[in-house]
């Protein structure tokens, strides 16, 4: 090293530079933000419009139409299309052709199906439907879980293992969900570590991805770099997914900040269905495509064909009788 | 550690050294931010309020003076620190700003508070002084096509238009606020050459703009593509003379303010309940509303200096007057009908 000049020995050691060019620091951290920007090369979209996003329309929807709008979602390159809930129709009507609407769908090669099954009863219902893979859903706040499903998180969460375990015998995937993790109706901010506790207990249960929900969408980029700092502290983030509600306009911001942490799988309902039940006349679930047009726009590949999904929300629009929720079907349709 | 690799290649290293060092760098996908990226958010960010312009401008519906100037004084009182008052540009190409010198007389100016207005040429300009304005903007395009449709004349041909302007306004000592429009995408040419953004930026800079607001005219950018224009855009303007008007047309406007925000920009149009329409995709929307912007702004711990629920009391005003909707989520969510 006898002949090599001081700066290359100085290089060698950075600790060494950073003392003695203390302005370096600003342009290697510069570096490191640069990379602190990487963004996953491909997302997984969790078609949700069918369920969550049905599940809260007012009108009824015929089983045929379900069925037609899975059947199209089918065709676009989605992978994951939630596609119904067993769950009592007592407390949601619009599901109660469950068993129908699972039979009646074609199923596409690589495309998965999961169903809501809040209970054991629900799975095996679920099951004998011919159900392939499961979701249970808990909740980041105690409020929330005793008005939502009659009972506390603990509960809910022996519950849920009950379905793990049965679905463990049957090698029948499950996916987590907790809801509230940006804030709830009723208690307003969640902690971080309330969520990743819950998180937590989902995943070690036998949970292969939790997806995190932002029920009321009032979370910005700064709740969910919090609340996934807490999160990925006790689940990897690899087994993690975001659900964003825009009722404050913020799921696409919240979206951009899931990635940017590493975040790489994403839900969303295909036209934006699904109103809020807490904000009324507001807007729910974010739109499949909107949250499209932004990843590929980003260069993030989805495998996801967006006219195709465009002409899907037209038709469950037109059947609804309503308009879409989502600005890029609205630019597309009126585009001079 | 590529930057190292630059300081270190500067000196006296040859390249052969300097290929060791690439090891140190980063090989994963690198797909955002420039030199001047970082987590770091800005403590304060500027909203500057183009609904009394921008926004009505678009509406079909003309507004009364009274009513602009109600809107005006609503939006002062909310403690946003710059309010885009009218237009001095002819009233046969855009009817709505007719009474723009009623409006600027009519108006409770609030002390702290900047109240520029639109002047396309010298004309408008001496119109725009003698009827109290003390700050003033002009508009520039990124797009050939876009400048010959809309005003009629070449990019350069605008850009020497607005000389006298600026001759004009640095004798009289008015500060000069300079628009790019279509900087991700164009109506007509479609995708914009961040080069060729940042050339007019540069001009309308060096020509003395004391402030450059990069239009998304269309809304059509993403994060993908707004990075990469403002990367070119801020090696010839600097990021504290920029700031960002996107349009929500596609659904991305805050996640685009967002990375501008992640990049250093700390100035921000955005309009009042999104007042304004996109006249190239009729029926959609256009700005991206105030309250929404601010909401998110807030969540981030970012100071705006504005009261968000009279900001909503302001955008619930217009939306009666011009009997619509509002556009903005927010205030949606937040009005219990």
């Amino acid at each position: 090293m006898g002949n090599v000049p001081t700066t290359v020995k100085h290089c060698l050691s950075y600790e060494q530079l950073i003392e003695d060019y203390p302005w370096l620091r600003h342009w290697l951290q510069e570096e490191k933000n640069i990379t602190g920007h990487e963004y996953p090369e491909f997302v997984k979209i969790v078609e949700v419009g069918p369920r969550d996003g049905l599940q809260n329309e007012k009108e009824i929807v015929p089983t045929g139409v379900k069925i037609q709008l899975i059947d199209m979602l089918s065709g676009t390159g989605l992978s994951v299309i939630e596609a119904t809930s067993f769950v009592s129709s007592k407390w949601v009507p619009q599901m109660a052709d469950h068993t129908d609407v699972l039979r009646g769908i074609q199923r596409a090669p690589h495309v998965r199906y999961p169903v809501l099954t809040p209970n054991l009863q629900g799975f095996q219902d679920a099951v004998a439907a011919g159900a392939t893979e499961v979701a249970v859903f808990g909740s980041a706040s105690e409020t929330f879980s005793k008005k939502n499903i009659n009972c506390s998180i603990d509960e809910s969460m022996l519950r849920f293992e009950e379905v793990i375990n049965t679905a463990k015998e049957r090698q029948i995937p499950v996916r987590g969900y907790v809801s509230c993790a940006l804030g709830c109706p009723h208690e307003g901010d969640i902690k971080p570590s309330t969520v990743a506790k819950v998180a937590k207990r989902l995943y070690e249960m036998g949970c292969y991805e939790i997806s995190l929900a932002d029920t009321i969408g009032v979370g910005t980029p700064g709740s969910m770099l919090k609340m996934l700092q807490g999160v990925k502290k006790e689940v990897p983030i690899n087994a993690l997914a975001v659900h964003c509600h825009d009722t404050y306009g913020q799921a696409l911001p919240n979206i951009l900040t899931a990635l940017q942490m590493g975040v790489c799988v994403v839900d969303s309902a295909v036209a934006g269905l699904g109103g809020c039940p807490y904000a009324q006349g507001s807007s729910g679930n974010v739109s499949t495509e909107d949250v499209l047009y932004m990843l590929h726009g980003m260069g993030i590949e989805t495998g996801v064909n967006l006219p195709k999904v465009i002409e899907a929300g037209y038709f469950i629009c037109n059947a609804l009788c309503r308009n879409t929720n989502s600005k890029v079907a609205q630019a597309k349709s009126r585009t001079l | 550690m590529a930057a190292v690799m630059r300081l270190v290649n500067r000196s006296t290293l040859s390249s052969v050294m300097g290929q060791h060092y690439a090891a140190f760098s980063s090989s994963a996908k690198l797909t955002a931010a420039g030199v001047n990226a970082g987590h770091t958010l800005p403590d304060k960010v500027k909203i500057v309020e183009v609904g009394p312009r921008d926004g009505l401008q678009n509406e079909k519906t003309i507004v009364p003076t009274e009513a602009k100037i109600n809107l005006i004084d609503m939006l002062s009182e909310s403690g946003l620190p710059v309010i885009e008052a009218t237009s001095f540009v002819s009233p046969k190409w855009v009817p709505q700003m007719a009474d723009q010198v009623e409006v600027m007389k009519g108006i409770s100016r609030k002390p702290g508070v900047s109240y520029p207005v639109l002047t396309p040429n010298l004309k408008g300009f001496q119109a725009a002084v003698k009827a109290g304005a003390a700050e003033v903007a002009i508009f520039g395009a990124a797009s050939e096509l876009f400048s010959k449709k809309n005003i009629n004349c070449s990019v350069d041909e605008s850009l020497q238009r607005f000389d006298e302007v600026m001759k004009a306004a640095k004798e009289a000592g008015v500060p000069v606020r300079g628009y790019v429009s279509c900087v991700v995408g164009c109506p007509y040419e479609g995708k914009v050459a961040p080069e060729k953004v940042a050339h007019v930026a540069k001009r309308l800079y060096s020509m003395g703009c004391y402030e450059i607001s990069l239009g998304d005219t269309i809304g059509v950018g993403t994060p993908g593509s707004i990075t990469a224009m403002l990367e070119a855009v801020s090696k010839e303007v600097p990021v504290s003379a920029l700031a960002v008007h996107c349009h929500d047309t596609y659904g991305q406007a805050l996640a685009n303010i967002l990375v501008a925000l992640q990049m250093g920009i700390s100035v921000i149009d955005s309009s009042v309940a999104g007042l304004g329409g996109c006249p190239y995709a009729q029926g959609a929307s256009g700005n991206v509303a105030t309250e929404d912007v601010v909401y998110m702004l807030h969540g981030l711990g970012i100071q705006t200096g504005v009261d968000l629920s009279k900001l909503m009391d302001a955008g619930a005003f217009i939306c009666r007057t011009l009997n619509r909707k509002t556009s903005s989520k927010v205030a949606q969510a937040t009005c219990k009908l």
